[in-house]
C-alpha cells in the first residue's frame, strides 16, 4: 500500500501518538537479562540488538492464561458472566517476521470448526509493527519454511533498518495505514530502496513439501526414539514457539464461584494425552516428540494449508538439553 | 583424562558391561548435549570440558533409556551425588548402573560398584560456593516485604514450562503434585498464585533430597534464580540438623532445635 | 465497619491437640470461636501443601498443633513433622510469605486450658495483623472477588 521512511528519532513521538490514541504497546524489553514483550510507555524502554525475544509475540493474542466466563450459583440458579475478556487495542512493536507470520498459523488455528472469540477479537484489535532481521543465527531458518528475513506477511506495517538514520516503513494494511496517517508528519515518501540488502542472511535449507511428503510415511520409523533420546519433556519449546496453540481448561473455585481460565499446555508433557481409564496413547516421550513435529509439518499443513512452524529457532534455543529442531528435520529427510 | 574416558566407555561396551554410555557430546551453537553411545566405535564422540555439566542421572529413570539396557553415566560429583540419593530412595540398584566418575580435578574414576562410588563422594564436603552463599545472605538481608516483592517479581514470567522439574533427575515422579486435581493443589495457570505455590512445592519436595547441580536453573528459558530456594534449604538443613548420611526429612533427632513451637 | 475478625484454621492430631479441644470444651474453659478445626491422624500427616491451601482459600492464620516429643501415637511422627516445619517456615520466610500468621504448637490431650491459650493468643495477634490478602490475591478469582465484595 505504499512505502514509506521514518526517522529513528521519530520513533519515540510515534510512540507518544500511538499511546495517546488509546493503544497500549508492547515491545521487545529486557528485564533481568533476557529479552521479552511487555509493555511499555515509551519508545527509549524498547530493548535493541537482540535476535529474538525469549517467548514469542502470541501472547499478545493468546496469553499464557486468560479469563473465559466466571460462573456464581446463587439459589437453583447457575449465573454465567461472558463479559469480562475484552480485548485491549493494542499495538506490537518489533515483531520479527517469522513471528508476524506465526500470527496467521493461529488465527487458521482459532477458526478451525468454530471461531474462537476470543483469539478473533484479540487479533482484531491488535497492529503489528514488525522489524525486519538484520541478524540471524544458526538457529533461525525461516527461508525453509515459506519465510524470509523481511516478510512483510503477517506486519500491518513493517520497519527494515535501511541506514544509521532512518527506517524503510512498508505499510501493509489498512491498520498500518492508520499508524502512518495518525503522525503522517513523522513518515517521508521512501524513494528507490533495495530492502533486500539490509537484510539478514538466512539461507533455505531444506525442502518444507519434501518434508510433508516423507513423514506420514515415517510415523512406525526408530529414527523418533533415537532422536528424543535425551528429551526430557519439558514443554519449554511448546511455550516459546510462536505457532503452538495447545491449552487446558481450568476451573477455579471458590465456595459457590468460579471462574474458568484457559491456558497453555504442551503435547511435550506426559499427562497431555492421559485418559481417565489410565491409558496413555502417548505413553513415551518419542511418540510426544514425533507427536511435536508430525503436527506441525504433516497434518497442520494438511488441515489449515500451513506448515506449524515459521522458522524462529525458539524452541532450539530455549530447548535445556539442545534438541535441535533444524538439525533434526534434516536427519529426518536423510532417513531411509 | 579424555582418552581414559573414552577408553573406558569402550570398554564397558565391548564387554558387555554396560549396553549404553550416557556422557557428553558437542552440541549445537558450543553447547554441549547428552549423548547416548550403544557402539564402542562412538565413544570417540565422547568429550568433556567445563561446558559439560548437565547432571546426565536425569536420563537414569527414563523408562525409554531404562529400556535399552544397563547404562554407564559419565558423572562428575553432583551426578554421583545424585546417584547416591536415588539409590537411597530405592530408584536405582546396585548393580542397575555404572559410573564413570570424574573427579573435581577431572581425573577418570574407577569404582567397582555404586556403594564405593557413593563412599567417594560422601568424603567429599557438600556445601554452596561462597558465591551461593552471598546470594542466599543477600536475600536473607532484606526485609519481608522486599522478599516478597523479589520473589513476585522474579516468578512473575515463569510459564510453568516444568523445565525446572524435567531437567531435575530427583524429580522422577510419574505423576508429579501438580498434576493432582483432586483436590487441585496448585493452580495449573500460571498466575501468580500458581506460580508460587508451584515453587514453594518444588523447593520443598526436594528439601534434603537436592545436591544444587544447578540444572534447574540451566533449564529455565527465563533464567529464573529458582535454585535459591533449594540452596536455602540446603543452608538451613546444613545449620538446624547437622550433616547427614542419609536425606535430612527422612531423619530426625529428638533434640532437634527450634524456637517457635509452643 | 465491624473490627475484623480473623479466620483461623486448624490442623491438628486425633491423639492429643484434638482431645485437648475437646477437654477445653468439656471444661467449659470460653475461648475465640475463629478457629476451624481440620482433625488429621498425626502432625506427620500435615501436609505442608494443607498449610498453602488453608491460606489460599482466605486464612488470616494457621495453627498446626499435635503431640509433644515423645508422646506420639507413631512413635516419631512428630519428631518427622517438627524437621519439616522447621524447614518449611524458613523457606516461606526466605519467599516473604508472612509467617506471623503459622503457629506451631504441642497440645495434649490432657492441656484444654492450653488450647484456649494457644488460640486465644493466635486470633489476638493475627487480628493485629488484620486480613491475609497479600497470598490469596494473587489468585484472579480471589483478587477481583474481593474488588466486587468491597464495591
Amino acid at each position: 500500500m505504499g512505502k514509506k521512511t521514518i526517522n529513528v528519532d521519530s520513533l519515540g513521538e510515534l510512540f507518544h501518538k500511538i499511546k495517546s490514541g488509546g493503544k497500549r504497546i508492547l515491545a521487545p524489553v529486557e528485564k533481568d537479562g533476557v529479552i521479552l514483550f511487555g509493555e511499555v510507555a515509551s519508545y527509549p524502554e524498547v530493548a535493541t540488538g537482540y535476535i529474538q525475544t525469549v517467548f514469542s509475540a502470541k501472547e499478545a493474542v493468546l496469553p499464557r492464561f486468560e479469563e473465559i466466563l466466571r460462573f456464581s450459583s446463587e439459589g437453583r440458579d447457575v449465573v454465567i458472566e461472558e463479559e469480562s475478556n475484552k480485548p485491549v487495542p493494542t499495538v506490537v512493536f518489533g515483531v520479527r517476521p517469522c513471528d508476524a507470520k506465526s500470527l496467521s498459523v493461529i488465527k487458521a488455528v482459532f477458526e478451525r470448526d468454530y471461531p474462537d472469540i476470543f483469539v478473533q477479537s484479540k487479533i482484531d484489535s491488535t497492529t503489528v509493527i514488525g522489524l525486519s532481521c538484520v541478524n540471524s543465527d544458526e538457529y533461525c531458518f525461516c527461508t525453509s519454511v515459506g519465510g524470509a528475513p523481511g516478510d512483510t506477511a503477517g506486519s500491518d506495517l513493517l520497519l527494515t533498518r535501511i541506514n544509521d538514520a532512518n527506517y524503510l516503513a512498508e505499510i501493509i494494511t489498512e491498520k498500518g495505514e492508520s499508524i502512518v496517517s495518525s503522525a503522517p508528519e513523522l513518515f517521508s515518501e521512501a524513494g528507490n530502496v533495495d530492502k533486500d540488502r539490509h537484510l539478514a542472511q538466512v539461507n533455505r535449507q531444506f525442502d518444507l513439501d519434501e518434508l510433508e511428503k516423507r513423514l506420514p510415511a515415517l510415523f512406525e520409523s526408530p529414527l523418533w526414539a533415537g532422536q528424543s533420546l535425551r528429551c526430557i519433556g519439558c514443554g519449554a519449546c511448546s511455550f516459546v514457539c510462536p505457532s503452538c496453540t495447545c491449552f487446558d481448561i481450568q476451573d477455579e473455585t471458590d465456595g459457590a464461584r468460579g471462574i474458568r481460565l484457559r491456558c497453555w499446555d504442551s503435547c511435550g508433557f506426559a499427562q497431555f494425552t492421559l485418559h481417565t481409564s489410565g491409558h496413555n496413547p502417548r505413553g513415551v516421550q518419542s511418540k510426544r516428540w514425533r507427536q511435536r513435529i508430525m503436527h506441525k509439518f504433516s497434518y497442520q499443513p494438511g488441515e489449515l494449508g500451513t506448515a506449524g512452524c515459521v522458522g524462529c529457532g525458539r524452541c532450539s534455543r530455549a530447548c535445556p538439553v539442545d534438541m535441535n529442531i533444524l538439525q533434526h528435520i534434516k536427519d529426518i529427510l536423510e532417513a531411509r | 583424562m579424555l582418552a581414559k574416558m573414552r577408553q573406558k566407555a569402550k570398554d564397558l561396551l565391548s564387554s558387555g558391561v554396560v549396553s549404553t554410555v550416557i556422557g557428553y557430546g558437542e552440541g549445537s551453537g558450543n553447547r554441549v548435549r547428552a549423548l547416548f553411545i550403544r557402539k564402542p566405535d562412538d565413544a570417540d564422540k565422547l568429550i568433556l570440558d567445563e561446558r559439560c555439566v548437565q547432571n546426565l542421572a536425569v536420563y537414569l529413570t527414563k523408562r525409554e533409556v531404562r529400556a535399552l539396557g544397563r547404562p554407564a553415566v559419565v558423572a562428575r560429583v553432583p551426578v554421583m551425588r545424585t546417584i547416591q540419593q536415588l539409590m537411597f530412595e530405592k530408584q536405582v540398584a546396585e548393580g542397575e548402573v555404572a559410573v564413570i566418575g570424574i573427579s573435581p580435578d577431572s581425573q577418570v574414576l574407577d569404582f567397582p560398584d555404586l556403594k564405593s562410588m557413593a563412599e567417594y563422594v560422601s568424603a567429599i564436603p557438600f556445601e554452596l560456593s561462597a558465591d551461593e552463599k552471598a546470594a542466599v545472605e543477600k536475600l536473607e538481608k532484606m526485609t519481608a516485604g522486599e522478599r516478597w516483592n523479589f520473589w513476585l517479581d522474579v516468578l512473575s514470567g515463569c510459564s510453568k514450562c516444568y523445565a525446572c522439574r524435567q531437567s531435575c533427575p530427583l524429580c522422577y515422579c510419574e505423576r508429579c503434585t501438580v498434576e493432582c486435581n483432586q483436590p487441585q493443589w496448585v493452580s495449573v495457570p500460571s498466575h501468580g498464585l500458581g506460580n508460587l505455590e508451584w515453587h514453594i512445592m518444588r523447593a520443598m519436595h526436594l528439601a534434603g533430597r537436592c545436591v544444587n547441580c544447578g540444572d534447574c536453573f540451566r533449564a529455565c528459558p527465563l533464567e529464573i534464580p529458582l535454585n535459591l530456594l533449594t540452596q536455602k534449604i540446603i543452608t538451613d538443613i546444613a545449620d538446624k540438623f547437622g550433616g547427614a548420611d542419609e536425606y535430612a526429612l527422612n531423619a530426625f533427632k529428638p533434640d532437634d532445635k527450634e524456637d517457635f513451637i509452643r | 465497619m465491624s473490627e475484623f475478625e480473623p479466620k483461623i484454621i486448624a490442623f491438628v492430631c486425633n491423639w492429643c491437640t484434638y482431645a485437648g479441644a475437646d477437654l477445653t470444651g468439656t471444661s467449659r474453659i470460653k475461648y475465640a470461636s475463629n478457629v476451624r478445626i481440620v482433625r488429621l491422624p498425626c502432625t506427620g500427616r500435615i501436609d505442608f501443601m494443607l498449610l498453602m491451601k488453608a491460606f489460599s482459600r482466605g486464612a488470616d492464620g494457621v495453627i498446626v498443633s499435635g503431640c509433644h516429643p515423645n508422646d506420639c501415637h507413631y512413635t516419631s511422627g512428630n519428631f518427622h513433622a517438627r524437621r519439616r516445619w522447621i524447614v518449611f517456615k524458613s523457606l516461606l520466610d526466605f519467599m516473604g510469605i508472612d509467617v506471623r500468621r503459622i503457629h506451631f504448637a504441642w497440645v495434649s490431650a490432657a492441656e484444654g486450658a492450653k488450647w484456649a491459650e494457644v488460640v486465644n493468643s493466635v486470633v489476638n495477634d493475627v487480628r493485629a495483623l488484620g486480613p491475609y490478602d497479600g497470598y490469596k490475591n494473587l489468585a484472579p478469582i480471589a483478587a477481583d472477588w474481593r474488588i466486587q465484595d468491597a464495591g
